[in-house]
Order: structure tokens, then C-alpha cells, then sequence
């Protein structure tokens, strides 16, 4: 086993970014911060990308499989014997890939803001919290502890509630940033719990340790665990659900998934970095640290897998009718993060039956490149035509050649389009997905064509449709922001070709790579059907897609308003929970509880009133007393008490 | 030596008690700093009588009570130096030796 302590750099770097950026960057770094917060995610991406190297290439695989390393661990606050929160690196598969994405994809991004960015007046802020956010995610998904875990993911929500709001002048900012952190600590409230009941149960909180006594049956922990129940299932059910909704709720599935559309109020950048590629993500990473426990329960997993589903089929309707171009990709990323989600419940923890672990992390890691990608490519369009309404695009193919190709190699990719990297990890989706469960299969099936669909229409709106009203001294952006376009295009590209089986899967051990021409053809031929339908409605200006519209009729305008989640959500709380709940617990607040202490404060006072006069300064009055008391003792002790 | 034996012990004790009540009664009606200084004296003094009378009468042969009446004299010649500096740095700040002047640390 070798030293990988130098893993602690990682996260360390951008933090140092942060600090100097937050600390001294409006005053001495107004120009160069950009340089600055870039220069720090070069560094770690390098080491990331050594560390990945070393592991994977070098000394990760004991005996065949890739085994576990504690690079770093130092005990923080013990509370009992094994009970304890640690701060450490954890250094395995999902971990290593995850830091080469986090920082890859961060990189990316304070690259390309270094141009989108460019003269805004929190210039140095921006990158501060840029660094903040990379520091957070970096550390989560090296945490050792469940605690660790917890601490960190509370600190992502943080960096995205400071991002969102970055352009704090437009309410609609303030409101989604709002809307965001309370979504997500709602959810967190559930991670807590099961947090505590999985602690409480197995005695620790170390991830490595609970792991290892919740999944051996005859450990009186698992024992204790299963036994103990709450409203017909088990303590672990319960826990794993719980753990769950804090992913659900970061991961904006379906019924909290109402935080992601409204997020794209913050930078396109931070769009991309935060809201697709690398915190939304969380839930998914979460699920799969914890993977060996929620493998021993059936209905964890069920929630996991039809939440999931849904939540890719439902995002993927909705992504039909929306109209801003950044709602259609916060839209279609919820619904891949539903594909990872769904490949995580079907699959199991050991050998070919793992295949939807392996499955669920191949597509976390080319969505992450993609999609990232795809908002990087919607933010060169903005920069140019101030705009996020597709009807204000169209026509730009010729404007913004770069961009457009990269998006298309990014569309291309996410509808799964061989050999573009979408196209690998969805096809082991698919495959795990069939062989454990046809419904889901179906589903899959379907929101891959629908995929296919609206991302195309995206882009033939955006770069085809009607001839670009904008004239050509507009330019495509600075260098800075063409580069991570096409460098994120090649990785687009090329990921594809990794031979992750090989490398991530859930028990460590090496799986074969299913490429089958013969189950490909389902769901290429879909996607390639509904290609050439989006391409039949949207590359030329024509009344089609409208005339489907109104055919369409009252369906349509329930979808395009996401079937009234949001008025949904605002009527439970502004109709039911404000004034029922709400207003009565603020009453006995003010009225009983309030009164009680008001009550005792002024009996206080009056008592002390009445009494202070005893105190009256003068030496004779207490003198007075004094012979009074010793009388009165004296008294005592003679006749009383003989 | 014979002529003082002849005095019961109570009437010493009815001057030591009157003494004694003569001083509270001082001590509580003067305003005069000094004033109550001297009632104080006189407090101790009736205790030194009660002292000497006690040793005389009750235990003649023995030292006990003289020792304890020389030693509260030395205390009250401490006490009367130390009151003294106060008073006047009482006067040095309030202008006044008046007891009902100094009562800043009301309630």
C-alpha cells in the first residue's frame, strides 16, 4: 500500500482560493482573481488526475479487485467509544473518479467564467465562491465518516444557496436561492435522521465500519437493526429511506425537484458546474457509498428505483415544453440523475449482478462531462444574445461555429447516439435495466426517445430554425471560454472509451463490458426516430410544433406548467400549512410561551421593587439591621434553642 | 484594692450596659462621621469593662480577661486610623463628613 496523503491537497487548494479570494479579493484582486481560483483547480486537477493514475494504474488492485484505502483520518469529536466524528480521505473507485470530475469539470468552469464573467463587479466573489463550492464537493466525496459526509453536504448547499443568489439584485434570484436552500435543508432533515438511526444501531459512524457490521447477517447490529420497526418496516428501511430523501432532495428527485429549474437564476457557469455535472450528483454518489447497506434491503432500493424512474420520465415530459433554454437542460438533467438513480435500485452488490452500480457511476461520470458541456454551450449562446427564451435564438450555426459544434456533439451524446459517450453508459443502464425489471426497461426505453427529442429540438431552435436576427459583429466569446468548449467536446467524445467495468464497480472486482449491437437497436433506433422528428418540427420555422400544441389542448399547459408542482407546493404551504399550522404554533409562541417568561420577568421586577428599598445607601439603616439580626439571633439561641 | 471589691459586680455591669447603649444610641441618631467614630469607641470600651469586671470577679487569679481588653484597645486604635482616613477621603470627595451625603450605592 502506498501514500496517498498527498490527496489532502485537493480540496486544500481551492479552499486556500477561497480564503484569499473571500478575504482580500474585492481590495487587492479585483482583475486577477479568475487567474487566481484557476491556477489553484489546475494544481488540484492535476493532482487528481496523478492520484487517479496511481490508483487505478498502479497500486489500487489487491488480489484482482480494487480494495479501499484510508489515506487520512484524524478523530475530531469522539462521543463514545466508536462513536465518533472523523475528518479523513477515503480513496476508492467512486471517490477517485468523483475527484476526477469534481475538479476536471471545475476547472472547466472558472475557465470559461474568466471570459462569461468578465466585468462584473463581485468579479473576485465569484471566484471566492467558486472555490468554497469545489473545496465542499471534494470533501464530501472523500469523507470517511457519515458525519463527515453530512458536515460537507451541508456546506455544497451553502456554496449553491451563495451561487444562486449571486446576482442578488434580481428577486427572482433571491427567490430561487431561497426556494433552493429550503428545498434541500427540508431533505436534509430526513439525511439527519437516518443518519442518527443508522449511528444509533450499529454503534458508529464511520462509513467503512458501519458498512462492514450492517451487512453481515448474524451481527448482532444487523440483527438489532432488522428486528426494530416503525409503522410495518424496519429500523434499516427507515434509515436508508430517510438517507435517501437527503439524496432525493440534493438530487431534485421527484416530489423535491422543485429547487433545480428555478436554480438557473444563478451564473450559466455555476449553472453548469453546480446544478449539473457535480453537487446534483451528491444523491446519487451518497446512495452508492452506502450502496452495500441499501443492497440488503429490498424496499430501500424499490424507493430508490421507482423514484428514480419517475422522476426521469416526469422531467423528461416537462423538458418537451419548456421554453428557456436553461429550464430544458435543468429539466433533462434531472432526468438523467433519475437514469443513475433508477440503475442504482436495480442493481445488486456483487459480480455480474452489479451491473447497475457499474452502470449508474459510467453515467454519472459522462454525464458529468456532457452536460456540463451542454450548459457551458447555452452560456456562450446567453453571452451572445442576452437572452434565455429559445425564440430569441435560431440561426446561430454560423455565428458561433465552436459552440455549435460542441453542442451537437453534446446532444449527440446525451440521446445516446453511438459512440458518443451518453451512449455507453446508457446502454448498461438499459441492460441492467432489463434484466432485473421490465417496467423500468420501458420507461428507460421511452424517456431516452423523449431524450433524443427535446434535445434536438433544443438544437435545431437554437442554431437552425429561422435566420439569426443578431448581426455578425457579435463574436463567439474570448478565447478563454472556446477552449473548455472543445475540451470538454473531445472528453465528450472519448470518455466513452474508458473501459470503466473495468475499473468502478461495486465489489471492487472487474466486469465484462456488454456492448450488444443486437439490444442496442431498441434504443438508437428510437433515438434516431425521434431525432428526425425534432428535426422535421424545429429545423425549419413551421406551425408544426404549435398545431401539436393546441391538439394537445389542457395536457399541454399542465405540462408546460410542470403539472402545477410549484402552485402545488405554494398552496400546501401558504393555504394549509401558514395559516393551520403555522399560525397557531406562532400564537402559543407569542401568547403562552412568550407570556410565561414575560409573566416571570415582571413578577421579578415588581418583588424587587417593592424590596429595594432595603437598600437605601445609608450606613445607619444597615447597621441597624445588623443589631436587629444579632438581637434577634441572640434571642434565639437564649430562649429558643437552649 | 479592698475598696473595689466592696462593689457588687452588677452595678460595673450596669455601667458597662448603659456605655454600651449610650454608643448604639449614637450610632444611630449622629449624622457627624466623627461623632459616630466616638459612639463606636464607646461601644468597645463597655466591652473592655465587661471584660476586666469579668476577669476580676469571676476568675481572679488569671490574665485571661486583661489580655483580651489590651488587645481590643489595640484594634480600636486600628480602627479609629483606618475610619479616620476614610473620612477624610470621604471629605476630599463629597465635601461633607455627613453620613446621609454618602449613599451612592443605593439599590
Amino acid at each position: 500500500m502506498s501514500d496517498y496523503a498527498y490527496i489532502v491537497l485537493i480540496p486544500l487548494l481551492p479552499l486556500a482560493s477561497f480564503v484569499l479570494l473571500g478575504l482580500f479579493g474585492r481590495k487587492y484582486f479585483t482583475k486577477s482573481a479568475g487567474i487566481i481560483g484557476t491556477m489553484a483547480l489546475l494544481a488540484s486537477t492535476i493532482i487528481a488526475l496523478m492520484a487517479a493514475h496511481q490508483y487505478f494504474f498502479v497500486d489500487g488492485k489487491v488480489a484482482g479487485a480494487y480494495h479501499q484505502v484510508i489515506a487520512f483520518k484524524y478523530t475530531w469529536l469522539a462521543f463514545s467509544p466508536g462513536v465518533s466524528i472523523d475528518m479523513g480521505i477515503v480513496i476508492d473507485p467512486i471517490s477517485v473518479m468523483m475527484l476526477v470530475v469534481v475538479s476536471f469539470v471545475s476547472l472547466m468552469v472558472h475557465m470559461f467564467s474568466l471570459g462569461y464573467m468578465k466585468g462584473e463587479e463581485r468579479f473576485a466573489t465569484y471566484y471566492a465562491y467558486l472555490g468554497l463550492f469545489t473545496f465542499s464537493m471534494l470533501g464530501l466525496v472523500l469523507s470517511v465518516n457519515i458525519f463527515q459526509v453530512y458536515l460537507f453536504w451541508e456546506l455544497v448547499g451553502v456554496s449553491s444557496f451563495l451561487l444562486i443568489g449571486y446576482y442578488y439584485e434580481k428577486p427572482t434570484a433571491v427567490a430561487a436561492s431561497k426556494k433552493a436552500f429550503i428545498v434541500t435543508r427540508f431533505a436534509d432533515l430526513g439525511f439527519l435522521i437516518g443518519i442518527l438511526i443508522l449511528g444509533f444501531y450499529s454503534g458508529t459512524l464511520d462509513i467503512s465500519t458501519l458498512i462492514h457490521k450492517l451487512t453481515s447477517v448474524q451481527s448482532p447490529e444487523y440483527i438489532a437493526i432488522t428486528t426494530a420497526g416503525f409503522l410495518g418496516a424496519s429500523a434499516l428501511t427507515w434509515a436508508l429511506v430517510l438517507v435517501f430523501i437527503g439524496g432525493a432532495g440534493k438530487s431534485a428527485m421527484f416530489p423535491l425537484h422543485i429547487w433545480l429549474p428555478d436554480a438557473m437564476e444563478g451564473p450559466t457557469p455555476v449553472s453548469a458546474l453546480i446544478h449539473a455535472a457535480t453537487m446534483v450528483v451528491a444523491g446519487v454518489y451518497l446512495v452508492a457509498r452506502l450502496f452495500p447497506v441499501f443492497s440488503m434491503d429490498d424496499t430501500a432500493l424499490h424507493v430508490v428505483t421507482y423514484v428514480g424512474a419517475f422522476s426521469a420520465l416526469l422531467a423528461a415530459v416537462i423538458a418537451c415544453t419548456q421554453t428557456d433554454i436553461k429550464r430544458v437542460l435543468a429539466f433533462s438533467t434531472m432526468s438523467q440523475i433519475g437514469y443513475m438513480m433508477f440503475a442504482l435500485g436495480v442493481s445488486k452488490q456483487v459480480g455480474e449482478q452489479g451491473l447497475g452500480y457499474m452502470a449508474s457511476m459510467f453515467h454519472l461520470f459522462t454525464h458529468a462531462f456532457f452536460k456540463s458541456l451542454l450548459f457551458l454551450c447555452a452560456g456562450a449562446v446567453i453571452h451572445l444574445v442576452h437572452s434565455n427564451e429559445i425564440k430569441d435564438m435560431g440561426g446561430l450555426r454560423k455565428l458561433m461555429p465552436v459552440t455549435h459544434i460542441a453542442f451537437l456533439v453534446a446532444c449527440l451524446a446525451i440521446a445516446g447516439v453511438p459512440p458518443f459517450a451518453g451512449f455507453f453508459s446508457k446502454e448498461e443502464i438499459l441492460l441492467a435495466a432489463f434484466n432485473e425489471n421490465k417496467l423500468i426497461y420501458a420507461v428507460a426505453l421511452f424517456t431516452a426517445a423523449l431524450t433524443a427529442f427535446y434535445m434536438f429540438r433544443l438544437y435545431f431552435s437554437i442554431f437552425w430554425s429561422k435566420e439569426s436576427a443578431h448581426h455578425d459583429t457579435h463574436h463567439e466569446g474570448t478565447v478563454s471560454m472556446k477552449i473548455p468548449l472543445i475540451i470538454l467536446a473531445a472528453c465528450t467524445i472519448g470518455v466513452g472509451f474508458i473501459p470503466f467495468a473495468k475499473l468502478v464497480t461495486a465489489d471492487g472486482a472487474a466486469l465484462e463490458t456488454h456492448i450488444d449491437i443486437l439490444f442496442s437497436l431498441a434504443p438508437v433506433g428510437l433515438t434516431l426516430i425521434a431525432i428526425l422528428i425534432a428535426a422535421r418540427l424545429y429545423k425549419q420555422q413551421n406551425g408544426g410544433p404549435q398545431k401539436i400544441a393546441d391538439s394537445l389542448g389542457g395536457f399541454y399547459r399542465v405540462v408546460s406548467r410542470k403539472f402545477y408542482m410549484d402552485e402545488l407546493y405554494l398552496f400546501i404551504t401558504k393555504k394549509i400549512i401558514f395559516p393551520l399550522i403555522g399560525k397557531p404554533i406562532a400564537w402559543i409562541d407569542r401568547n403562552i410561551v412568550d407570556g410565561c417568561m414575560n409573566a416571570l420577568a415582571s413578577i421579578t421586577v415588581k418583588i424587587s421593587g417593592g424590596i429595594k428599598g432595603m437598600q437605601s445607601g445609608k450606613v445607619q439603616g444597615y447597621a441597624l439591621y445588623f443589631f436587629g439580626g444579632v438581637t434577634l439571633l441572640a434571642i434565639l439561641f437564649i430562649y429558643v434553642w437552649k | 484594692m479592698s475598696s473595689l471589691s466592696e462593689i457588687p459586680l452588677a452595678h460595673i455591669l450596669f455601667v458597662s450596659t448603659a456605655l454600651f447603649f449610650i454608643g448604639m444610641y449614637g450610632l444611630f441618631t449622629r449624622k457627624n462621621l466623627v461623632t459616630l467614630l466616638m459612639a463606636i469607641e464607646l461601644m468597645l470600651n463597655s466591652v473592655n469593662i465587661n471584660f476586666i469586671a469579668f476577669n476580676k470577679y469571676l476568675y481572679p487569679g488569671k490574665l485571661d480577661g486583661v489580655f483580651f481588653s489590651l488587645f481590643i484597645i489595640t484594634i480600636a486604635a486600628a480602627e479609629a486610623a483606618v475610619a479616620i482616613a476614610i473620612i477624610i477621603n470621604l471629605y476630599r470627595s463629597h465635601q461633607s463628613i455627613d453620613v446621609d451625603d454618602a449613599t451612592e450605592m443605593k439599590y
